[in-house]
Order: C-alpha cells, then sequence, then structure tokens
C-alpha cells in the first residue's frame, strides 16, 4: 500500500547496482535531499540548529566512520573520541598555521590526518581481535587525549589549555567563529554530512566493502578466497578515522568553537558513538543517522517533558537520559542486535503488503 | 610416473592435459604429530582428482598446504611449472587456487550475490577514490563483474536466492553457494573439502551433477575430498588413498579399489 516495488524492473545491472533500486525508495530520498537543502535552512532558529540539527549531522558523520569499522568490518573502537581529537587539533592547527587556505580544505586535510593517525593505531587489529583490540584502542583513546592536554604546542601554547576557532569564511559567509548565523552552521554541517554519507554508501556497497564485511563475517575464509587482511582492516581504519576526524573538525570549528580536550573529546565520546551504532543498526548507513538522530533528540526530548512540561530538577532529568540510553542498548542488544534500521527493513517489508496478510 | 606434458585419456574419452600441480614429498607436522609424512603426487589439467582416507589421514591438512593455509616443513609445491616459495593464503588465492571448506565458510551477513562478488575480489582493482564517487573504472567493473557473477548464479541454479541474506538458507543450498563463490573466480585449480558431507542422496546427486557439469563446461581442474565413496569411484579421474598422513595408493578409482593396502586401511587387517 505505503511501499511498492511491482511492476518496478531493473533491466540493467547498473539499474540494480543503484543505492535506491525500487522508485517509491529514491523520489523519499529526493524529496528529503530537497527538504534538507532548500526548505530547513530558510526556516531554522537558533534553538533547532544547537540544539538538534548540528550536533545530529556531526554525530552521523561520527557514526558512520564508527560504522564502518565496527558495523563493516568488525573491528570495534573505543577510540572514537581520541580520533575526534586528532580531527579538532589538527584543523586548528592548519587554521591558524595557514588562515589564508579555505577551511573547507582544512576540513577535509584534517580527515586526512585523523586517517594517518587512525591507521597506526589500527596497527594492533592485524594481531588481536574482539575484547583485546577493544582496550587497544581504548589506549589510544587515553593516550591521544592525554597528549592534546600535555603538549602545548597542539593549543599553541594558550594559557587557558583551550583552542579557539578563528573566524572564517565560505563564499563570504562566517562559518565558524563568533558570528556565524545559524543557517551557516546548519549548511556546512549538511554538505560535509551529505558528502560523507555518499562516499560511505558507495564504498561500502563496492569492493572495498565486500572484503571488509568478508573480514567481518568470517577472516579466515576470506583470506583463503583472496582478501588481504592487512590491506582490508587498515583501509576500514584509515577511512573510518577520515570520517570521524571530519567529524571531530566540525564539532570544533563549527559548533562549539572552543574546546578544552578531556571534557569534549573523553571516552564518553567514544562510548556515545558506538551506542549510537549499537541502537542504529551495526553494517548500516541509515542506522548510522537513525541512532544518532536518537540519542541526539532524547535528551532535548526529555527535557521538555521532564523539566518543562513536569518541572523536575533538571539533575533528575539528565540521570534519566542515561537511563533510559541503557535500558534502549539493552533492550536493542537482547531483542534486536540488528538495530533501528533492521526495524526499519522489517517494517517495509510489512508496509508492502499492508493491509493484506500476504 | 606419467611425463609433464603429455596427457592420457579418460575412460570417458575426455582429454586430460599436463601438470597443473605437483606435490614432491610433502612433509608436514604440528609439533610431535607427523600430519602428512613425505607425499609426492599431481593434479593434471581438466581432471578430477580424489583425496581418501580414513578419518585423520591428512587429507584436509593436504588441501591446506595446497591452498597455502600451512606451509610443510619439508617438500616442494609446484605450480604450473615453478616452484611455489611459501606464500600467504590471500596470496594462492591470486595465483588461481579456489576452495571450498568441510563446514560451511560463507560470510553470513551478506546477501548470495555478495558472497558470490565476494569470490572475484581478485579481479577488481578500481583504487579507492574511483570506489569512493562510483564512477569510472569503479562502476564499470562492478558491472562486468556481476555478470561473470550472474553467469555462474545461473549456471548453479540459485537465480531465486540471489538477494537472500545466507544465514537465511538450508544447507544444501549454502553448499551450492559456497561452490559458486569458488566457481567465479574462475580457478584453474578448484579445491573441494568434502562437497557432500551432511547431505541426502539427492542432494548428493545434484551436487555430483554439478562438479561434473563445472569440469565438463568449464575444463576446471578439481581435486576433492570425500567420505561417500561411491561417489568418489563414479567422479573422478585418479584417486590418491591416504591413511595415517602416508600414501598407500594412488590410480585410476579401478586400481586403487583393487589395491590390497587400501582394503586393508578400510577394512582393517586381520592380525593373527
Amino acid at each position: 500500500m505505503f511501499y511498492r516495488e511491482a511492476g518496478d524492473f531493473s533491466t540493467t545491472y547498473r539499474q540494480d547496482n543503484q543505492t535506491f533500486p525500487i522508485k517509491f525508495d529514491r523520489y523519499r530520498y529526493y524529496a528529503v535531499l530537497a527538504v534538507a537543502f532548500l526548505v530547513v535552512p530558510f526556516i531554522v532558529n537558533d534553538y533547532w540548529v544547537n540544539a538538534i540539527l548540528v550536533p545530529f549531522l556531526i554525530y552521523s558523520i561520527a557514526a558512520i566512520g564508527l560504522n564502518i569499522l565496527t558495523g563493516y568490518c568488525g573491528q570495534v573502537s573505543l577510540g572514537t573520541g581520541g580520533f575526534m581529537a586528532v580531527g579538532a587539533y589538527a584543523c586548528y592547527k592548519l587554521m591558524t598555521g595557514f588562515p589564508d587556505v579555505n577551511i573547507i580544505i582544512h576540513i577535509i586535510l584534517a580527515g586526512g590526518i585523523t586517517a594517518a593517525v587512525g591507521t597506526l593505531f589500527g596497527l594492533p587489529s592485524l594481531r588481536i581481535k574482539g575484547f583485546y583490540l577493544a582496550v587497544a584502542t581504548l589506549a589510544a583513546q587515553f593516550f591521544l587525549v592525554w597528549m592534546f592536554n600535555k603538549v602545548s604546542w597542539f593549543y599553541n601554547y594558550s594559557a587557558s589549555g583551550q583552542i579557539n576557532a578563528p573566524e572564517r569564511t565560505v563564499f563570504g559567509v562566517p562559518v565558524t567563529g563568533a558570528q556565524v548565523e545559524p543557517w551557516a552552521m546548519y549548511m556546512i554541517c549538511l554538505v560535509f554530512t551529505f558528502a560523507c554519507a555518499v562516499i560511505a554508501r558507495n564504498l561500502t556497497r563496492g569492493t572495498l566493502g565486500r572484503s571488509w564485511m568478508a573480514i567481518r563475517d568470517m577472516d579466515i575464509a576470506a583470506e583463503i578466497i583472496g582478501v588481504n587482511p592487512l590491506k582490508a582492516k587498515l583501509t576500514a581504519f584509515a577511512i573510518s578515522s577520515f570520517f570521524v576526524g571530519i567529524s571531530g573538525a566540525l564539532f570544533f570549528a563549527v559548533y562549539l568553537g572552543a574546546v578544552e580536550v578531556g571534557e569534549v573529546y573523553g571516552i564518553q565520546k567514544s562510548f556515545i558513538v558506538l551506542f549510537m551504532i549499537i541502537i542504529g543498526g551495526l553494517g548500516s548507513i541509515f542506522g548510522s543517522f537513525a541512532g544518532a538522530a536518537l540519542l541526539v533528540v532524547l535528551p532535548v526530548f526529555l527535557k521538555l517533558l521532564g523539566v518543562d512540561l513536569l518541572g523536575w530538577p533538571t539533575d533528575i532529568v539528565a540521570h534519566i537520559n542515561l537511563v533510559v540510553v541503557g535500558l534502549l542498548i539493552i533492550l536493542f542488544l537482547v531483542l534486536e542486535p540488528h538495530g533501528l534500521a533492521q526495524l526499519w527493513r522489517v517494517a517495509k517489508e510489512k508496509l508492502r503488503l499492508w493491509p493484506f496478510p500476504h | 610416473m606419467l611425463d609433464q606434458t603429455e596427457g592420457y585419456t579418460t575412460a570417458d574419452g575426455r582429454k586430460i592435459g599436463g601438470v597443473v600441480m605437483e606435490m614432491k614429498n610433502i612433509t608436514l607436522r604440528f609439533g610431535g604429530v607427523v600430519a602428512i609424512k613425505d607425499i609426492s603426487f599431481d593434479i593434471r589439467e581438466g581432471e578430477i582428482r580424489a583425496i581418501i582416507g580414513p578419518n585423520g589421514a591428512g587429507k584436509s591438512s593436504m588441501l591446506n598446504v595446497i591452498s597455502g593455509f600451512y606451509n610443510p616443513q619439508e617438500g616442494e609445491v609446484w605450480y604450473r611449472g615453478s616452484k611455489r616459495p611459501p606464500m600467504k593464503p590471500y596470496q594462492v588465492a591470486q595465483q588461481g587456487i579456489a576452495r571450498t571448506f568441510q563446514n560451511i565458510a560463507l560470510f553470513e551477513g551478506m546477501t548470495v550475490l555478495d558472497n558470490v562478488m565476494t569470490g572475484r575480489l581478485t579481479k577488481m582493482d578500481a583504487n579507492v577514490f574511483r570506489q569512493a564517487i562510483w564512477k569510472g573504472r569503479a562502476e564499470k567493473e562492478e558491472v562486468e563483474n556481476r555478470e561473470k557473477a550472474e553467469r555462474v548464479i545461473d549456471f548453479l541454479e540459485i537465480q531465486h536466492i540471489r538477494k537472500t541474506p545466507v544465514s537465511r538458507l538450508p544447507y544444501g543450498l549454502k553448499k551450492r553457494v559456497e561452490l559458486a563463490r569458488a566457481l567465479v573466480s574462475e580457478p584453474s585449480l578448484l579445491l573441494l573439502d568434502e562437497p557432500m558431507a551432511g547431505m541426502n542422496v539427492e542432494e548428493k546427486e545434484d551436487m555430483s551433477r554439478f562438479i561434473l557439469d563445472v569440469n565438463d563446461e568449464f575444463g576446471t581442474t578439481i581435486a576433492l575430498i570425500e567420505h561417500d565413496m561411491g561417489v568418489v569411484m563414479d567422479l573422478s579421474d585418479r584417486v590418491v588413498v591416504m591413511d595415517y598422513g602416508k600414501k598407500i595408493g594412488d590410480g585410476t578409482p579401478d586400481e586403487v579399489r583393487n589395491n590390497q593396502d587400501v582394503i586393508d586401511a578400510y577394512l582393517g587387517v586381520a592380525h593373527d
């Protein structure tokens, strides 16, 4: 009823290889894009951008990055916060070192630098798996945060130990610093999120994605049919860190403007991104968005409900938020390990036939 | 001993070519355990070669040596006329040796089509940046390899399940998907580790037919391990018999069947 594929035939492999082979899906995707690019920037206000939209977009990029590593390649990482910090500090050093270069190039370069660091910390994955690898990436998390605190070169010897984003413009419109308009902040994050999602989708549906998933599902068989495990794992670490680095750079330069590393890029960041992909769905780009949306909207929603409507104290509501997230993770792990993305797939299967049972 | 270049003609009139792979005095040890002891045999172009033997005879170890998973302590592996240095399994795969596993080793989280497409990874080489934008070589290569994959899917009659996740399939179909994944790489040597283990008679017949068809259609050289004697004797052109890591027989199914050592190994010997 809502969802039909009857009469929708693919006559070439090219058509069948599309991201959305079903016409209905494709049009819905175009509609979402049109709204996001052409409608939202004109109607957003400061509250929506700062509380929901920009964090959602930035966390989506981080979740896509971690999903490539954990969801697609099966290598658990708890170092996301540390890698986001690498992106942020790389972006800061580039912004202050080369003020004339466009901020967009800086953010992409920051992603590249994070990719190099991520590959370095991915080297242990060639020898160890599972929990042990998780602990090794945890070491990366703590080491990176410590390093950015300790080595004052990274924060340009500022007395506070903070990094502050100077003002930079794109096409004459400020996107970082104090003078940023909400819509500009939203647009630059949207463009990056869109590009990252498309690239991630292309990589995961092609050769590279298949070699990652092969390593995830059965590494020995993968090696025997011709996947080079070293190459597959390290590319996963590099590309994952690239996205995570971009999200870290955006989080610092565009969203917060000023960052103290231990506070912003601590272990909580690693966990929240991991929770996003667990709840959203491992091995799914859509799941990364869904998980990010849920975990960004949930505290806002609870605050509206608890503080504004029921008049509870703020700290209680903040703790309720933690309880709800914990509960959600347990429920998803037990009931639907493939997360919101799988629920969405099941819903689509049902809607295909609704209201008829068969 | 047959010479390197000249082949022979089988009973049913197929021409068998020169030596593809030759194992020379292979010995494989795990600590104090000798899994394979001084075994030599060859596999010729276009033939179906079986390795049989009782449990624990070292058949799977032999296959693992061929596919590069184990490196033997002694002996040489000659492949296509040159001595093969010790290499990693994925390098062996790139040389054109494909295999299936005794316990199915499919990628459970992927669809049948994706599983089969992974079999063609060795043939695809578009760089990361092309793949990221899905243009040019990446897109073209995807379509070309999809055509090859579809041909094998068609051949093994698994079209109806091509978009189904492998984890939902029954055992017999999984075995067939695994064969498809090995076959799609157009191997010059295909290794099958107990392709009929755990199947009923009908499934065994289907699988036998597919193995014969593969050999016939694509001229693929096949080496297989199997427990079902009836199947082995019907399918294979030449048989190696192993027992306790040693070779006790080598020849056509008829020769092997009448070999006293083989009969002893399978039926046991009376101890006076």
